[in-house]
């Protein structure tokens, strides 16, 4: 394996520093470092990150392979930054026996862009009736830990309560899609005075809250842990809050777009803005940005969800929910709260790799840049700006909402256990970093 | 002024078009009196009827305008066609785009399908918006303000709006893109709107329309409305409880009997077809001279004949 000698970089705290990354792991760090034989990167003006984790992606392999695969996407990721992704159970076949969380998993090693840990269905088929063999996936070589029907809701009161209990014995967290399917039947975008105007089916936030004041009341019930999935609403980081307060395991995450854009994108019925759940008000937007800025939302994740061309370019309501977001993470999170300060670097680090690793009990994330950690490294230019195009995605779909748009910051390198994935701002070539 | 491009939205309009709108349709009325109704403005023209949504009345009509301006009119209707196999608004565009059309007009289930076909850059005929899902039904509401003009001032309308005119609109608002066109044009117009509806079928936020609105309405039919505009209720909506039952919906908000003899001796009906006689509207009142639910049928034709012609002769003025 190749040495590389990063020098210049700033490190979480602000000072700079060089990282020698050897055989995996990062070998020495301090200023002034020599190494005959490493290949140097001089990352001065770059932000050191340590690899990012996303906690929610689709990665659509197997069964929708036109839209992404696990090559495709893991190639998204590490063009992000990102070296961890959970890959959601939405597929086909659904991720809901050993066999298939095994395959997938495999086949993330195999690319070896980034770590694939596969997402456990919470449910048999999705179908919301009775519990998958979560305990095979916990005990197969994927290790499956976090749980979701994300896609779905877990609407079943009943069901949820089981299922919690369940997962816990594993020591595991069931991660909730939450939306009401009855509150949201025939739901395009937020219900409010744009889908009024736009005749447009409504999905109100209170199907989202109403689920989440269920479910922190049933984990509290049940002693376990849950995660709540792209919380969207200010009256859904009210019930976190609330919830943590009283001492409930509850952890939450909140996408990159929702933390930048509104329902108002949503008048020239443009289906790259269809996600689920909705783009909200502006109101929402703030509340989520300050529940990120004070711990009520612990993570950043992408919900990356890529689409084809033909679900995209038609009617709002014929057009498929989801946008891509792995390539743009960084520099929209950027955008939305780091550029006025509400979040720093640190804070970026650790709602965007260290708590989700936790979250996820995904090891090596705990103690980046420290000698002997896995080097899993990103180096990101804050300072740049440009016009966000199609060129900049690197998964198989564009169906991003930034596209036209001038955002800040850029990825130049990314290190996944010591291989570097990215360098120079470019992907590195798949011979190059496959493990076989 | 230049011609219309496309069709889409009545919030496209500013006062001074939607008069000039009405105005045309004016014209185009003349044209129905003659003993050959017919100008040859369009001839050479073609006119695509796209139809994803079966509707008689509206095609009917929109087939009528078409060929009393001279023009070629070739109609798709979504039973029966490529639709139903599964082909694509843009493919079904391009395919009779592609057959030669200067103007496509669309009627599709999905709001916003007419402004996603006009945007896309698929096809390079205007296009004219005759109804997307509940969102809008521009010509529609041309030709009710049309109607209500003509009824209120008969021949002093050209050049006139609806200042200062009380409109009530009742029925299904949430699901309905006549009252959403007719909300926004009366606006432009000058009219005041008011809606009456139960809870579950006023849309939210329509807080921000400028609009009142109530579910009362025998209240509003006491306040003395110059128009009331009665919308068709769907009755599989009482299987998503918007409403308990069709009886219970006629009892509380249905034009019966006794309500239409409370109604002001000008007052005129409305009612944008089809009607469900003794739901929202009882036979005696449709049928009576307070209602201009015929007119409107007439003028419809008049008003798309001067949509038509506004888009695709370049503005020129109407022979006469």
């Amino acid at each position: 394996m190749t040495t590389y000698l990063i020098t210049g970089a700033t490190l979480l705290d602000g000072t700079s520093t060089d990282l020698l990354i050897a055989d995996g792991v990062v070998a020495e760090r301090g200023s002034g470092l020599s190494a005959s034989g490493a290949t140097r990167i001089d990352a001065s003006g770059l932000q050191a990150l340590p690899g990012l984790v996303d906690l929610h992606t689709h990665l659509r392999e197997p069964g929708f392979e036109q839209s992404e695969t696990v090559l495709t996407g893991s190639r998204a990721a590490a063009a992000g930054g990102f070296t961890a992704v959970h890959a959601m159970a939405n597929t086909s076949p659904v991720q809901d026996t050993a066999g298939v969380v095994e395959q997938v998993a495999s086949l993330g090693a195999q690319h070896g862009y980034v770590t694939v840990r596969p997402v456990g269905a919470v449910t048999a088929g999705l179908a919301g009736e009775r519990l998958s063999e979560i305990g095979a996936m916990a005990q197969s070589r994927a290790a499956v830990r976090v749980f979701s029907d994300d896609g779905k809701c877990v609407h079943d009161a009943l069901l949820m309560r089981r299922a919690l209990e369940y997962v816990a014995g594993f020591g595991g967290v069931i991660a909730q899609h939450a939306q009401e399917p009855r509150l949201t039947e025939g739901a395009q975008m937020h219900e409010g005075p744009v889908s009024a105007e736009l005749g447009l089916g409504g999905w109100p936030a209170v199907a989202e809250e109403a689920v989440i004041a269920r479910d922190v009341l049933l984990a509290e019930a049940a002693g376990a842990r849950l995660h709540v999935c792209h919380v969207s609403t200010a009256g859904s980081v009210d019930v976190v809050r609330w919830a943590k307060a009283r001492g409930i395991q509850v952890t939450a995450e909140v996408t990159p777009h929702h933390l930048l854009l509104t329902d108002e994108f949503a008048r020239g019925y443009d289906a790259r803005f269809k996600v689920n759940p909705p783009l909200r008000r502006d109101e929402d937007v703030q509340a989520l940005r300050d529940g990120l800025a004070d711990g009520t939302i612990d993570i950043v994740a992408t919900d990356h969800a890529p689409h084809p061309r033909e679900s995209k370019e038609v009617a709002w309501q014929e057009a498929s929910f989801g946008m891509v977001g792995l390539e743009s993470a960084l520099s929209v999170v950027q955008q939305a709260v780091v550029d006025d300060g509400r979040l720093g670097w640190a804070d970026i680090a650790r709602v965007l790799s260290r708590v989700p690793a936790e979250i996820g009990l995904l090891a090596g994330y705990d103690a980046p840049f420290e000698v002997g950690s896995p080097a899993h490294v990103a180096l990101y230019d804050p300072a740049a700006r440009s016009v966000f195009t199609a060129d900049r995605l690197r998964g198989m779909s564009g169906n991003s909402p930034y596209l036209g748009v001038e955002l800040p910051g850029r990825v130049i390198a990314t290190f996944h256990g010591g291989v570097p994935t990215v360098l120079d701002g470019e992907l590195r070539p798949e011979e190059e970093v496959a493990r076989g | 002024m230049t011609g219309l491009r496309h069709l889409l939205s009545v919030r496209d309009l500013d006062r001074a078009t939607a008069i000039r709108i009405l105005d045309v349709a004016e014209d185009m009325a003349d044209v129905a009196t003659r003993a050959v109704p017919k100008l040859p403005t369009l001839r050479g023209r073609t006119v695509a009827n796209l139809f994803f949504e079966d509707s008689t009345r509206t095609r009917l009509s929109f087939e009528s305008a078409a060929k009393r301006l001279g023009a070629d009119v070739t109609t798709f209707s979504a039973k029966g066609s490529s639709v139903s196999k599964g082909e694509s608004l843009k493919d079904t565009a391009q395919t009779v785009a592609a057959m030669g059309v200067d103007a496509v007009v669309l009627r599709h289930g999905a709001s916003g399908a007419a402004r996603v076909l006009a945007d896309s850059g698929w096809i390079e005929a205007g296009v004219v918006n005759a109804g997307d899902g509940t969102h809008e039904h521009p010509t529609q509401a041309l030709l009710d303000a049309y109607t209500m003009r003509k009824r209120q001032l008969g021949d002093l309308s050209r050049g006139a709006g609806l200042d200062g005119l009380r409109v009530t609109i009742v029925g299904d608002i949430l699901h309905s893109r006549v009252a959403r066109s007719n909300v926004w044009l009366l606006e432009t117009l000058g009219a005041t709107v008011h809606l009456v509806a139960p809870r579950t079928l006023l849309p939210a936020g329509v807080g921000s329309w400028p609009v009142t609105a109530s579910s009362d309405l025998d209240a509003a039919i006491d306040d003395g409305p110059d128009v009331l505009m009665m919308l068709r209720i769907q009755s599989e909506r009482m299987h998503a409880a918007f409403f308990p039952h069709e009886r219970e919906y006629a009892r509380q908000w249905g034009l019966s009997d006794e309500r239409f003899g409370r109604l002001g001796p000008d007052t005129m009906v409305l009612h944008p077809g089809p009607m469900n006689r003794g739901l929202e509207i009882s036979a005696t009142a449709a049928d009576s001279d307070a209602s201009v639910i015929l007119d409107q049928v007439t003028n419809g034709v008049s008003i798309r004949m001067a949509v038509l012609f506004l888009m695709l002769s370049g503005g020129a003025e109407a022979a006469a």
